[in-house]
């Protein structure tokens, strides 16, 4: 691991060079949020944001993905025969992703690239990616990532991580991907040693002020979890507008869809959410979380309960804040993380499953 | 990289009405690559995504057993979008097949043992393959008494009809076929199947395994009538349903709390069972 330290005009003209080898995805400014976006010839990337509206997960694991494709033309010799459709996976590199979403995109791979399957258009866009973080030194307030196993500063699934300094950049290189990317660039870089990085570290995880406990949760019974009381008050405002399993770095739930065109057609992998009653709904009519109280348990319960048991890998939330800022009727993660985290079980009242 | 989203293209090679109501028909299909059968290698219990280009795919138990060649069977309810569309299709209709998905039936573990089948209405397709593989002549030495209790409607709602008369003549096997109410011509039980389950078959012990699969109504009123016979949570295996779309454990819908029933399951014990919140 090297830190190097990079001048800002430097950079934007190494980027500019870089687009001939790379796709350069990176933050844009639009109305009044920002999001990740292909960045155009002469486009730099806008850093003055403090976290997109939407997380860069689509970037792997886009909104709406064609994966499959058939002709429904019988002329054709190969007709309703479903074929891979062929990806694009030359290099890219998301630039300025916040160390929040780089380590959520290593959760998620857990669910995408397992020892039994692969989804080879998420397995293959990661390979093909190079991440570019940017330390926050001016975190939000609903930012609480350094109590979930994360920070400002975090490194985890990055290649390389950023830290805004002035008329430079502190570059920390992480990876090998890492320096090949400023190889590439072809960039000066000068060597500087670790005492202003290591100061606006603290500094900056010093500024993180909302923090949430997750101690007891691999202790707690599942089945207590599922039975505890609170979940009506939680589940109470809930729209099940979805929102927050759409702005998540973590979600990675899933639709799939057939859509025609005249004679040919394609299979689409759509998000999904389990806030949502057709994600599980029964032909015949019976649906196993029919009710807006289960589905909100579900999705806190697989955020804080079913996850942490099944990889031991702490929760499913890199602490972004983006679902407590933009649910529109306030649930907090937060509070109901405390509730789940101090659940106890009343010895008195006798659990029945049904 | 196996692509897990990509059907072996098949060819459906035969369509039989399976049910006197014409809502079931039993497709066969055969692959339309060579190594594709081999690469669908499966187990009794397990089940696969029938895909439909242009319509979608379901999750169907595979009805034909691992020791039958040369092609794969499912018996299909129509239901819904997808199935109807399915029943509506002709023989050399090209579609694909997702799999083999899931668990199965703990065929290595349950050596040994003496097996009781419970099946109720259509459910009946994972375990007329199980009851092909055990009477398979390499297979059937490895187990113990084999009892059968299926039950219907009535008689032409019984699937696979010309083999249940076979296994009946048969003498390494029990059946105890039953319909609901008395019917011309039929001479076996009648009466629902959770009480021809308490007045027919064996009792639990260590060695005896209950498998039951069928609607809902009939699980509830076997699970007790199983209980008083003796048989242990974890001497009751069953196969769960739930809406799926992968099949495989990564689109997230079919969990009941941290196992997915798709890729953990469908086929768990009640005592596993008792330990997840029943969201199935
Ligand atoms: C492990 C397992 C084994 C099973 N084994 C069998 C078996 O052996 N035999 C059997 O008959 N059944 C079996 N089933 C049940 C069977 O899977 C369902 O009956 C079947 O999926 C119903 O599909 P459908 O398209 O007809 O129903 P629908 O409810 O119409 O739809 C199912 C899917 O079709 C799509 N769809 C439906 N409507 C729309 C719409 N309006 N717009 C867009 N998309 C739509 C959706 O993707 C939906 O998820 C099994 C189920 C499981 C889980
Ligand atoms: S954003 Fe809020 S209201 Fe919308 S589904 Fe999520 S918890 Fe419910
Ligand atoms: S804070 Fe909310 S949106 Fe962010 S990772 Fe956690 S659950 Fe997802
Ligand atoms: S069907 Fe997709 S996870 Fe089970």
């Amino acid at each position: 691991m090297k830190l190097v330290k990079i001048d800002k005009k430097q950079w934007a003209e190494g980027l500019e060079s870089l687009k001939k080898s790379f796709r350069l995805l990176g933050p844009v400014k639009e109305d009044s949020y920002y999001s990740f976006k292909a960045l155009k010839e002469g486009e730099q990337p806008d850093f003055s944001f403090l976290n997109t509206r939407l997380s860069p997960k689509s970037l792997l694991f886009p909104q709406s993905e064609a994966i499959v494709e058939y002709s429904l033309d019988e002329r054709d010799e190969d007709h309703h025969v479903m074929k891979a459709i062929e990806t694009d996976d030359s290099p890219r590199a998301v630039l300025g992703i916040r160390p929040c979403d780089a380590k959520a995109v290593t959760l998620v791979n857990l669910n995408f690239d397992t020892s039994e399957y692969k989804d080879p258009y998420w397995v293959k866009a990661l390979a093909a990616t190079t991440f570019i973080g940017l330390a926050c030194d001016t975190p939000k307030s609903t930012c609480f990532c350094t109590s979930v196993g994360c920070g400002p500063y975090h490194e985890e699934g990055l290649d390389l991580l950023l830290a805004d300094e002035g008329e430079t950049y502190l570059v920390k290189i992480l990876t090998e991907k890492g320096g090949n990317f400023l190889s590439t660039a072809g960039l000066e870089a000068v060597d500087e040693d670790t005492t202003l990085f290591d100061a606006k570290k603290k500094a900056a995880e010093a500024k993180i002020i909302s923090t949430i406990a997750t101690d007891n949760l691999k202790g707690q019974d599942i089945l207590d979890l599922h039975e505890a009381p609170f979940w009506e008050d939680i589940s109470f405002a809930c729209l099940n507008c979805g929102t927050c399993t759409y702005t998540c770095p973590t979600c990675w739930c899933f639709d799939l869809q057939d859509e025609i065109h005249g004679k040919s057609g394609k299979r689409f992998k759509n998000w999904d959410s389990c806030m949502f009653p057709l994600f599980t709904l029964h032909t015949t009519g019976h649906n196993p979380r029919g009710t807006k109280l289960q589905r909100v348990r579900q999705r806190f319960m697989h955020k804080l309960k079913y996850f942490v048991d099944k990889y031991d890998q702490g929760i499913m939330c890199v602490g972004c804040g983006r679902c407590v800022n933009q649910c529109p009727v306030n649930i907090d993660i937060r509070k109901v993380c405390a509730l789940m985290n101090d659940h106890k079980v009343d010895e008195q009242a006798c659990a029945v499953q049904e | 990289m196996q692509n897990p989203y990509v059907p072996y293209p098949v060819r459906i090679d035969d369509i039989e009405v399976a049910t006197e109501d014409k809502s079931l028909k039993t497709f066969k299909y055969v692959f339309l690559n060579d190594g594709d059968e081999e690469k669908f290698s499966y187990q009794a219990g397990q089940f696969a995504e029938l895909s439909v280009a242009g319509v979608g795919e379901i999750p169907i138990g595979i009805a034909s057993s691992p020791v039958e060649k040369g092609f794969v069977k499912f018996t299909v309810f129509k239901a819904g979008v997808v199935t109807s569309h399915l029943h509506n299709m002709k023989v050399g209709d090209i579609m694909g097949l997702r799999g083999p998905l899931g668990n199965w039936y703990p065929w290595d573990f349950l050596e040994g043992k003496n097996i009781l089948i419970v099946g109720g209405g259509f459910a009946f397709t994972t375990l007329r393959s199980s009851i092909v593989y055990m009477l398979d002549p390499a297979n059937r030495p490895k187990f113990g008494n084999i009892d059968v209790v299926y039950g219907a409607r009535t008689p032409g709602m019984l699937l696979y009809k010309n083999e249940l008369v076979e296994w009946e003549k048969r003498d390494d096997i029990n059946m105890h076929l039953t319909i609901d109410a008395p019917a011309e011509g039929w001479e076996y039980n009648v009466g629902f199947t959770p009480p021809v389950t308490e007045q027919k078959a064996p009792q639990g012990d260590d060695d005896t395994y209950a498998i039951v699969c069928g609607p809902p109504v009939m699980i509830k009123f076997t699970l007790p009538v199983l209980e008083k016979l003796g048989y242990a949570h974890d001497h009751i295996i069953m196969s769960l349903e739930n809406r799926m779309k992968c099949g495989f454990g990564m689109c997230g819908r079919c969990g009941i709390g941290k196992e997915l029933v798709c890729k953990d399951g469908p086929v768990f014990t009640l005592d596993q069972i008792n330990q997840t919140p029943r969201e199935y």
